[in-house]
């Protein structure tokens, strides 16, 4: 049987998303490098698999899959369910819930000061701080939901982890290198929920795979 | 037993979202008004509903949820009557709901803020950020209509949640004078001609409270 597939570079937190819920759920896959300085995302072979032009894609059997959300739910249904709340309604509502929190208030913050903090710097530019500032105060004010929501149980979801903590890990591993991590520091539930996750066997195995300066060689 | 609570405006396009999908079950439900004009979204009342403080939630029995994409997952599930909106497993669904949440909404949103709801609170659009976001909604929907010209529906064959999640931002811009970015693709305006006709959803926008044109 063809082994599951993922196109895309590691350092993104996107792919790293998707090699994430594989690595958890104890599936072979085989990582098809390509080169996002070589616009290998924009050849007609790729928009053959993503219409548009990004990483990851998965392919598993006959099926082609982009959009890492819709990537980790699939792996996760398949391989993994109970990653996604089992057959349990109310649960598997609440890990929903969830990933849509870190999809919509989560990663729009955090994901812009790591995208001035980290790479704006390495491609040459400045940080624009007033974007900064104004994402810091956003990300500050969600994760005092979550600080409270940890005081409640020990997961996002509930008392069993699932993909609504692991679907953080990604951008969250770029965020902690950034000054900015005091955030997170300042509140003890976040930061052991963060540190719980970041020394998952399979975090670690990712994390390998993604220096905290995306692979890019500082310019002279 | 008490009915199903919507908690919101019901000129909000993610209210109506989750109003399209309640509707398409053929579920009973009531809107319990949170006016963001006074912060009643920011009062410790909704807030014990969604700590985010963002319409819409929905309670349920004794379910409270909130995040319109998650209320829609919740009401496809549990509700087995009425079009299948969840079948699974499709991976084609799932990318297409994804595709609407991260390529579509981040467009569509702001260019129905600017240019619908900001005027109704007594502003003007902004026309660089119109102009921003029209540009690349266009750029996505040509993606939707090459997608469109194979697929009758987002997830293939048969209508899904992937198509209901578009409706109510679809019904928002069509009042805009953007409503040509879908009218000027012949599959994407096909897919909107033919989902807008649906029952439920003439139902769900029959009460949507729009002020009369001026």
């Amino acid at each position: 049987m063809a082994p599951v597939k993922v196109y895309g570079w590691a350092v993104s937190p996107f792919v790293a998303r998707a090699l994430l819920c594989l690595e958890e759920a104890g599936v072979e896959y085989e990582l098809v490098p390509m080169s996002r300085a070589a616009g290998d995302h924009r050849r007609p072979e790729h928009l053959a698999r993503n219409p548009f032009g990004q990483v990851p894609v998965l392919e598993d059997g006959g099926l082609t899959l982009f959009e890492s959300r819709a990537i980790a739910r699939h792996v996760l249904r398949k391989y993994k369910p109970e990653l996604l709340g089992g057959g349990d309604l109310a649960a598997s509502a609440t890990v929903d819930v969830w990933l849509e929190v870190e999809a919509h208030q989560h990663h729009p913050a955090a994901g812009a000061v790591v995208k001035e903090c980290v790479v704006s710097p390495l491609l040459g530019g400045a940080p624009d701080q007033a974007v900064v500032g104004e994402n810091v105060e956003k990300l500050r004010r969600v994760l005092e939901v979550y600080e409270a929501r940890l005081g409640r149980s020990r997961y996002l979801a509930g008392d069993l982890v699932s993909l609504a903590d692991l679907s953080h890990f990604p951008i969250m591993r770029y965020f902690m290198d950034t000054e900015h991590a005091a955030l997170v520091e300042a509140l003890p539930r976040v930061k052991a929920w963060w540190e719980e996750l970041a020394a998952r066997p399979a975090a670690r195995k990712v994390a390998e795979l993604m220096p905290p300066n995306f692979g890019f060689s500082k310019k002279p | 037993m008490a009915p199903r609570k919507l908690y919101g405006m019901p000129l909000s396009p993610n209210v109506v979202r989750v109003a399209a999908a309640l509707n398409e079950k053929g579920l009973d439900f009531e809107i319990v008004p949170v006016d963001l004009r006074t912060g009643a979204h920011k009062q410790p009342e909704f807030l014990a509903l969604n700590p985010f403080g963002q319409i819409p939630a929905l309670q349920d029995g004794d379910e409270v949820l909130y995040e319109s994409r998650a209320i829609n997952r919740y009401i496809a599930t549990k509700y087995t009557e009425g079009p299948e909106l969840l079948p699974t497993p499709s991976a084609k669904l799932e990318v297409w709901l994804e595709v609407e949440s991260h390529h579509f909404y981040p467009h569509v949103s702001p260019l129905v803020f600017q240019l619908l709801i900001k005027p109704m609170l007594g502003g003007a659009a902004d026309p660089v950020v119109v102009d921003k976001h029209a540009h690349e909604l266009a750029r996505v929907l040509d993606v939707y209509e090459t997608h469109l010209a194979q697929n009758k529906y987002l997830a293939g064959d048969a209508f899904t949640l992937a198509d209901l999640n578009h409706m109510s931002y679809l019904f928002c811009l069509s009042k805009t004078p953007k409503a040509d970015l879908v009218a000027s693709r012949p599959h994407v305006k096909a897919w909107w001609d033919d989902i807008s006709a649906r029952p439920a959803f003439q139902k769900t926008v029959a009460a949507i409270p729009f002020p009369p044109s001026a």
